[in-house]
């Protein structure tokens, strides 16, 4: 996810003017990205400049200001990581086993003696917005709402009622609405694009999740809106967060986020009021959030091996310390670092993460390089049916045809119906959730593409002569995938004329190329390995009586099978395609060749 | 021909012939030109072009030349008459000398009007005896006639004639020749070609040949050719097999979502999955699960609550999301099933791919909903961040990238994860040139490799270096059905390691 920051502020807050160059620098060995400095729009604009920042996806303390100038802050060893505390909770959040029909987990704090101004205000809305778009996955996951502590009164409930029984002024409207009459008011097309976006979570449930106070007033009706009653704004003093949602884990790391972000601005700076959820229905009773310490041991020579280094204990602590990981040595064993993980890191988890923190703490880029690692134990060895399509491509080049590389997924027209054929359900793999209609199937031949190719070339002179040696897929039950690729080999003539022995022609030279020689009288002239075609005209893409199948016998004794057809296109399939010339066409099976 | 020959008669005996026209008068300027032309060819001489403007008399102008310019006639006429009433000129010498030579004969002061509207002879005139009277314009015309110092005649009086149409101006061609290099009297043909003929029978001995015009291009030469997008992807293939690297059975475009996430620890509500970014299958609609069951339950486990020294992602995992189809989104699908593969004979390894991976993307002059993905994998034992960036190095090298930079990243699958730079001389800038990392041990151990085997991963699309290194602006006119024929006849050899920025 991209983060737009105010530049100088963050620089304020990182305590120095940063070059463009410098600060592109910094977010390179830290791990983020600088995609773009507004400085120069601004300029013109009268804004403030703006840095967009692009954060690792798994790395949700980082979608703020205030994470991203705490980490870098700590990074450069200019602060201290925040000790985050909790207070003693004041008010309870009841849940009701009504919600289990329909978002079941919920979870709450209070962030007390609050001073926002306009730009930290701003950031709090903005860190909702990108948690809701990402780890919340649009709210489906998890949903969050903030309000008024002071203009509601605790204990909270949160429970699931039919939506008509539900009836509040929902945030930013004057009227009072119903559950129904509400999800109707979003799905109108104004609001289509905006709380419209979430209606389908909610909507077909018999029940809506709703939080209300003490004196049963809405506060919110997750994960769509918050009542216009309990709103929040940047002079308010007590905030309180709550938090719904289908997934217990990403809930709770929501509520950290949020909190630890901006328990910062409260009079008792990174302590937060936490709020005891009754849930005796599942016993999950608890006070959330819960800031315990994270301690994961991880063995000191583990990191060294997998940096290369020999570092001390000390020395590993000191580059975990820069990515906000506190590590102390363990009494017991020496090998063992016992380290701390605050709760804004909940992207580590496994030793792997550590390690790699180490890494990044010591700097990738200062690594000491490996010894070269030697080349000499391996054989390698190309895939067999790679080298069969060498030998075919190389072989239709030298014959001057020309290689293409059209696409794989085709509309399902192109597959059958604009080749005369019909579609029994039994071939062809189908995507379910195209954009467009170009991408339906799976092509099984290598028609349409080439078809396609030539169609973009028709200003091209005459003849045209293109191949392609590329997989189709076909289905297949059996499997565990349910259907496999298979290499095929094609080529088309398109000229004034047919071309058909031409074509046939280019397959003899292709055979030959191959070690099978033609058989003159349909195999019988001869008993061994070879090739021979016969009319066929079950493949309707063809014009009737132009139209051949391969026939291949692989060794003496073998039975003789058809791998693949030829002939001479249908003037149809041709108009199709909006190919206006005669052309011929042969299609083969690769993988007889194997 | 014969005239070929006088010419060279002609130049031996004179050494150098002043004027083609005076010398062979008889042939017009084009015959001789071409004789020129040819004997030339042959260096049997040098020539230069001489161009000459000639003046003709008109009808009109030789008869003035013959009878007297109009002015003359009409001073002769009022000499004659004694007076001549204006309105008389015309009638009696036509309009056209009339009205001349009235003109002309007043310029010169010949005639002047009386009190009563009549023409007479002027005061100059009375006593002179016409016959002694210079007519300046037949005298002129005269000149022009013989041809003889055209050069003192006012170049106005020149335009003067022309405008009356008493002359007409002509061009003479005429040239200079000189001996050249291969000179000679005598004239043989020059052949335009070596033939079997002349080999066999040792004709070519006694032949002359013209020259040949070096400064052209030689004829259209009827070519196949190979695709430039397989002609790079050969070049990495190439690269791989030199650092022995063996090539997976990548040919497996539809991937289960176990083998395509799961596998891969991408947890099942990763953006990934999303029906915008992944293209499902609906027909058909649900793979099988792995055989290997103790494999499925460490991956159930390592997603749920953690196993191998992880704390797992903490959510419910569906079996059914792994059976959901799709058009794989990445190779490394194909590499976690030779890893698992590896797992029952655990040893250093190195496997390779390039082939096509498939995206639910709006498709745009960088995004095609399929494209073809460069992967390595690179297992062995206890390997480090450090060999990763060194074999990283010498992997780039070998396509003629150097200098590279790495960044810390995220992948769901690898742990460190590092983004690899490399700086751009035709772009100036730093680009992303790869991704590449350590996969991840809740990954690995789940398929049964053992701890110690680290395993190194590395991609880049085959498309994109491409792009950068042909300057290919649209990757619609590289891959897929919009490709110009032309552009592949014509596209040169590709060959990475050569530098096109120097």
């Amino acid at each position: 996810p991209t983060v737009s920051v105010n530049k100088q502020q963050l620089f304020d807050l990182l305590g120095k003017n940063y070059t463009s160059q410098e600060f592109d620098e910094l977010c390179f060995e830290f791990g983020m990205e600088m995609d773009e400095d507004t400085t120069e729009e601004a300029l013109k604009t009268g804004e403030e400049p703006e840095l967009k920042l692009d954060i690792s996806a798994n790395r949700y303390d980082l979608l703020c200001i205030e994470g991203i100038s705490q980490s870098l802050n700590e990074y450069l060893e200019r602060k201290e990581r925040p000790d985050y505390k909790l207070s003693k909770p004041t008010t309870k959040l009841i849940i009701d086993k009504s919600t289990e029909q329909i978002r079941p987990f919920a979870t709450a704090a209070v962030l007390r003696n609050i001073k926002l101004n306009e730009k930290s205000y701003a950031s709090f809305i903005a860190l909702q917005d990108k948690l809701h778009a990402n780890l919340c996955r649009n709210r489906s996951l998890v949903a969050m709402g903030t309000h008024d502590l002071d203009s509601i009164e605790g204990p909270f409930h949160y429970r699931a009622l039919p939506p008509k029984d539900i009836k509040f002024v929902p945030l930013n409207q004057t009227q009072e609405f119903t559950g129904d009459k509400l999800i109707e008011f979003y799905k109108s097309p104004e609001q289509k694009n905006n709380i419209g976006r979430y209606v389908h979570i909610i909507e077909d449930s018999p029940v809506f999740p709703v939080i209300m106070d003490s004196k049963d007033r809405v506060c919110s009706l997750p994960p769509l809106i918050n009542s216009e009653h309990s709103k929040i704004s940047v002079n308010t003093r007590n905030i309180l967060i709550d938090i719904t949602a289908t997934d217990k884990t990403k809930a709770e790391i929501v509520l950290n986020i949020l909190t630890t972000m901006f328990s910062r601005y409260c009079d008792e700076p990174f302590t937060v009021e936490p709020v005891e959820i009754v849930s005796e229905h599942n016993g999950q009773s608890r006070l959330a959030p819960n800031f315990n310490d994270r301690i994961m041991d991880v063995s000191i020579k583990y990191i060294n091996s997998c940096l290369g280094l020999d570092q001390s204990a000390d020395e590993i602590a000191h580059c975990l310390k820069k990515m906000s990981l506190h590590a102390v040595q363990s009494k017991e064993d020496k090998d063992i670092l016992h380290v701390d993980i605050p709760v804004t890191r909940p992207d580590i988890l496994h030793a792997c993460d550590i390690m790699e923190d180490a890494a990044v703490g010591y700097g990738f880029n200062n690594l000491p390089k490996g010894e070269k690692l030697s080349n000499a134990n391996f054989i390698a060895k190309p895939l067999p049916i790679n080298k069969v399509s060498d030998i075919f491509r190389v072989a239709s080049s030298q014959a001057t045809w020309v290689e293409v590389l059209p696409l794989t997924l085709c509309s399902h027209d192109e597959n059958f119906k604009f080749l005369r054929q019909s579609d029994n359900g039994d071939l062809a793999v189908k995507l379910a959730n195209p954009k467009t209609l170009e991408y339906q199937v799976v092509r099984t031949t290598l028609l349409p593409g080439i078809l396609k190719t030539v169609k973009e070339n028709r200003k091209h002179s005459l003849p045209i002569k293109v191949f392609e040696t590329g997989d189709v897929v076909f289905k297949d039950d059996k499997l565990e995938r349910k259907a496999y690729n298979e290499r095929h080999w094609a080529a088309i003539y398109v000229g004034k004329n047919s071309g058909f022995e031409i074509i046939q022609g280019l397959l003899g030279k292709i055979m030959q190329t191959f070690r099978t020689e033609w058989i003159a009288d349909y195999g019988a002239a001869a008993s061994g390995r070879g090739y021979w075609i016969e009319e066929d005209d079950s493949v309707k893409t063809y014009f009737p009586g132009r139209g051949a199948k391969v026939m291949f016998r692989s060794k003496e004794g073998a039975e003789p099978k058809q791998i693949g057809h030829l002939g001479v296109l249908h003037p149809e399939v041709m108009m199709n395609f909006d190919v206006p010339f005669a052309a011929s066409f042969v299609e083969v099976n690769a993988e007889v060749f194997l | 021909s014969d005239f070929q020959l006088e010419i060279l008669k002609k130049l031996d005996e004179l050494d150098e012939i002043k004027s083609t026209l005076a010398t062979f008068p008889q042939h017009g300027s084009q015959d001789v030109l071409s004789a020129l032309n040819s004997l030339k060819a042959h260096n049997k001489l040098e020539f230069s072009k001489v161009d000459t403007v000639t003046y003709d008399l008109t009808k009109e102008g030789a008869q003035i030349l013959n009878e007297g310019s109009y002015e003359i006639k009409l001073v002769k006429l009022i000499q004659e008459l004694g007076q001549l009433q204006i309105k008389d000129v015309m009638s009696k010498l036509g309009p056209q000398v009339g009205k001349v030579g009235q003109a002309r004969a007043f310029k010169n002061g010949w005639i002047a009007k009386n009190a009563s509207n009549e023409l007479e002879l002027s005061a100059k005139l009375q006593n002179t005896d016409l016959n002694e009277l210079t007519d300046e314009t037949q005298s002129i015309l005269a000149q022009i006639k013989n041809n003889s110092h055209l050069d003192s005649i006012d170049a106005k009086i020149l335009n003067d004639l022309k405008k009356r149409k008493l002359i007409a101006q002509g061009k003479i061609t005429d040239f200079n020749v000189t001996k050249g290099p291969e000179f000679s009297t005598d004239l043989t043909k020059l052949e335009t070609d070596l033939t079997s003929d002349m080999v066999s029978t040792n004709a070519y001995k006694d032949l002359k040949f013209k020259p040949y015009n070096f400064n052209s291009q030689g004829v259209q030469i009827s070519s196949g050719a190979l695709h430039p997008l397989n002609k790079v992807r050969e070049e990495f293939r190439q690269i791989f097999f030199s650092m022995g690297f063996t090539e997976m059975p990548s040919n497996q475009y539809v991937e289960t979502g176990f083998w395509n996430f799961d596998a891969l620890y991408v947890p099942q509500q990763h953006p990934a999955r999303d029906l915008q970014d992944t293209f499902y299958i609906k027909d058909p609609l649900t793979a099988d699960l792995p055989d290997d069951k103790t494999y499925m339950d460490n991956i159930k486990a390592v997603h749920e609550q953690g196993r191998f020294g992880s704390i797992g992602y903490r959510y419910n995992w569906k079996p059914e999301e792994c059976q959901k189809l799709v058009l794989r989104t990445h190779s490394t699908a194909i590499s976690a099933r030779m890893l698992h593969d590896l797992a029952k004979d655990p040893k250093p390894t190195r496997l390779f791919s390039i082939d096509r991976v498939f995206r639910n993307e709006a498709v745009d002059a960088t995004h095609l909903a399929e494209f073809h993905q460069v992967e390595g994998v690179l297992a062995d034992y206890n390997i480090t961040l450090g060999d990763l960036i060194k074999f990283m190095e010498e992997f780039f090298e070998r396509m003629g990238v150097t200098g590279l930079r790495f960044k810390p990243t995220y992948n769901p699958y690898t742990e460190p994860s590092m983004e690899i730079f490399s700086w751009h001389e035709g772009l100036q800038k730093w680009v992303e040139i790869g991704n590449s990392g350590m996969f991840r041990p809740e990954m690995l151990e789940s398929m049964g490799l053992p701890k110690d085997l680290r395993v190194l991963g590395w991609g880049l699309s085959l498309e994109r270096p491409t792009m950068i290194k042909y300057k290919v602006q649209n990757i619609r006119e590289l891959l897929g059905h919009k490709v110009s024929l032309d552009f592949i006849e014509t596209n040169p050899a590709a060959r990475l390691d050569e530098d096109l920025y120097e």
